[in-house]
């Protein structure tokens, strides 16, 4: 039974940055912006919260720079394709090669120090029940904060009027802007939630999965939370049971190359890539539900006229 | 709290079309100016030593040519797919496989030698690269799915795959169980061009051709106005019986067997074995290349060299004043950044416009959702 609990846990752990960065992207795309920086967006969260924490000892405060530092480095994105109109998948590209390398300068000093990590709950009394007592009581915080987030974000696309108004931007912003909704603000707010998203993923990674800095540590996530976006067909709570499959499969992989089966780890190591091929294929092969479920206008540039 | 406003042209400008490359650089210049001072260099130093020393010497262009070869031969691919608005971003995969084919004819065959030899290489390089290009050509043509994501995928099945090999089955069982395949025999390293000079071999030769070569498929032949009007209008390509599916395999392939020539060309020229790493991130920096170079085969050769030369300045920074080599990922970056925001440009006016902040009053409303 301990050894069920334990693979639950480290699923939870390998799919909260995967769900979260999924979720932030799922709004940006259904505000009808395709951001492939996401990748970029994790990088630069995860050494800007190992590098906080590191320097100021509190977990907390990295926490909070993962976060700011995606925000502000997807503004960066939304100024280039809301307000100067570029082509959205190669800003988006040269986002993810930025934050690449940017992370990688900013991280010389941090490579190979020890990072802080952020607490586990432990509620006296209910943490320690068994079985169920650490699954839903003895997670570490951005667990917590990934299920709710998933919720609001379900709640805010599915059930308000702001949320109404950005799917139908995502959908025409040519009828929304006839309409008098401000396309490109409300986008704007997209994007930067989209990135606060992706930096709280990345700093999962780097003050609680591995708390610690290495270069390229976000190893495709980003990449995967868009396919997850793509899978979920761009609702919610498919976006959690992707995310979950693909922990499963992250943590399968590892668990198999800890007890030695007899196959290459390498290739192993390349099963959530591969995973992510197939999982498209199937999705894309049922053309009437990707067609029905793409936002419309999902990576068109928007230029108001006056 | 300012506002920037787009007015559309009545026609692309021609000038900015002409400029942006050039605006974007010295705006990088600038950016990066501001990087070396926060870095605690002194900014002039710095780029005398980032930009002109390491061209300031004869063997010093070979290896700029060394560089610029995988680059401009992957980026003249990839502007064909680009161009076709298929989103090729797995370069760095086919560079890899192509590396990988190649090889298997000097590391299986050890006692094969002749002038066979490296044509067989070369040839078994492009089609690897076109091969696994193939996949997510097939995937997309097949079933719908997003190249984008399957060609990127492939990049890291790629980058294990090449592991596996060099760790074990192609290992050189003399090799001290360093991860490496056992060094090629003369017959399959690519010669050097002037070995007097310098080491640059002809590898860069196969890029300048394959520029110019495309160049003409681009704007002398029909198969280039198919690659053109299916990229810009895909209805109009229909009505004129141009086929999407077959453009798709077209433009993957095409640029997947130049990045595995770029890869075969690598091991063969520069390095002369395979090793766990190739490739220093040439297929993703040719991204920045094909849209620095304007998409248009003989602007990626200039851009092909501007890209190598950033990769020779971190390598110097680096030495000479002990700063990350990752400023030239930065570098790279922040030029295809500014490239994408001149080409606004080509299409628009901006017209800047004061304003109250009004961005903020919704801000709430998104904070709920939190």
């Amino acid at each position: 039974m301990d050894i069920t609990v334990n693979i639950l846990l480290t699923i939870a752990t390998a799919a909260t940055p995967l769900l979260i960065a999924a979720i932030g992207e799922l709004v940006v795309e259904r505000s009808g912006v395709l951001n492939l920086g996401v990748e970029g967006m994790m990088i630069m969260g995860a050494v800007g919260g190992f590098g906080a924490g590191y320097l100021t000892g509190s977990p907390w405060i990295g926490l909070l720079a993962a976060i700011a530092l995606g925000a502000v480095f997807s503004l960066l994105f939304a100024v280039m394709t809301l307000s100067l109109a570029t082509n959205q998948v190669a800003t988006g590209l040269s986002l993810t090669l930025l934050g690449l390398g940017l992370s990688g300068m900013m991280g010389t000093s941090f490579v190979g120090q020890p990072g802080a990590r952020l607490p586990n709950l432990d509620i006296p009394g209910l943490t320690a029940m068994p079985v169920i007592g650490r699954l839903l009581f003895g997670q570490d915080p951005i667990f917590y904060i990934s299920i709710a987030l998933t919720a609001a974000v379900m709640w805010f696309l599915f059930k308000t009027r702001t949320g109404l108004t950005l799917r139908s931007i995502g959908d025409s912003h040519t009828s929304a802007h006839a309409l008098g909704i401000k396309v490109i603000r409300y986008r704007y707010l997209a994007v930067i939630f989209g990135g606060a998203c992706a930096g709280l993923a990345g700093g999962h990674l780097s003050l609680v999965y591995t708390p610690q800095w290495v270069e390229n540590m976000t190893a495709g996530r980003g990449w995967i939370a868009l396919a997850l976006v793509v899978f979920a067909s761009w609702r919610p709570w498919r976006v959690l049971a992707g995310a979950y499959i693909f922990g499963a499969v992250w943590i399968g992989q590892l668990h198999a190359q800890a007890f030695g089966i007899p196959v290459p780890s390498q290739l192993l190591s390349s099963l959530p890539y591969l995973a992510t091929i197939v999982v498209l294929v199937l999705i894309s092969r049922n053309k009437r539900l990707t067609m029905m479920n793409t936002p419309a206008s999902l990576g068109q540039p928007f230029v108001p006229d006056r | 709290m300012m506002r920037l406003e787009l007015v559309k042209r009545p026609q692309r400008s021609m000038l900015f079309s002409a400029l942006s490359p050039f605006i974007a650089f010295v705006l990088t210049i600038i950016a990066g100016a501001i990087l070396f001072a926060l870095l605690g260099v002194n900014p002039l130093k710095a780029f005398q030593i980032y930009f002109l020393e390491p061209v300031s010497q004869v063997w010093q262009l070979h290896e700029l040519a060394i560089k610029a070869a995988p680059l401009i031969l992957i980026g003249v691919g990839l502007s064909v797919c680009y161009r076709a608005n298929i989103w090729n971003i797995g370069a760095e995969g086919q560079f890899i496989l192509g590396g990988i084919v190649g090889s298997s004819i000097p590391v299986l065959f050890p006692q094969f030698e002749g002038p066979l030899v490296l044509p067989l290489m070369l040839l078994f390089g492009m089609v690897g690269g076109a091969a696994y290009a193939a996949i997510p050509a097939l995937l997309k043509a097949r079933f719908n799915t997003n190249e984008i994501l399957t060609s990127l995928m492939l990049v890291y099945v790629a980058q294990l795959f090449l592991d596996w090999l060099v760790r074990g089955p192609w290992r050189d069982p003399k090799g001290f169980n360093f991860p490496q395949t056992i060094q090629f025999n003369d017959s399959a390293i690519l010669p050097e061009l002037m070995p007097a000079s310098g080491r640059a071999n002809w590898g860069f030769v196969f890029a300048l051709v394959a520029a110019v070569l495309v160049w003409i498929l681009m704007s002398r032949m029909l198969k280039g106005f198919e690659v053109r009007v299916l990229g810009s209008s895909p209805r109009a390509g229909r009505f004129a019986g141009f086929g999407i599916k077959r453009m798709v395999f077209f433009a993957f392939m095409l640029s997947g067997a130049l990045a595995g020539l770029a890869g075969i060309s690598e091991v063969s020229g520069a390095i002369g074995q395979l090793q766990p790493v190739i490739s220093p991130g040439y297929g993703f920096a040719a991204i920045i290349v094909a849209f620095l170079g304007r998409l248009n085969p003989l602007g990626i050769v200039a851009a092909g060299l501007v890209l190598a030369l950033t990769y020779l300045g971190g390598e110097a920074v680096q030495s000479a004043l002990g700063i990350s080599d990752k400023v030239a990922r930065v570098f790279q970056g922040m030029l295809l950044f500014f490239v994408l925001g001149c080409d606004t440009l080509i299409h628009y006016r901006i017209r800047l416009i004061g304003l109250a902040a009004p961005t903020l009053e919704a801000a709430p409303k998104l904070e709920e959702a939190r």
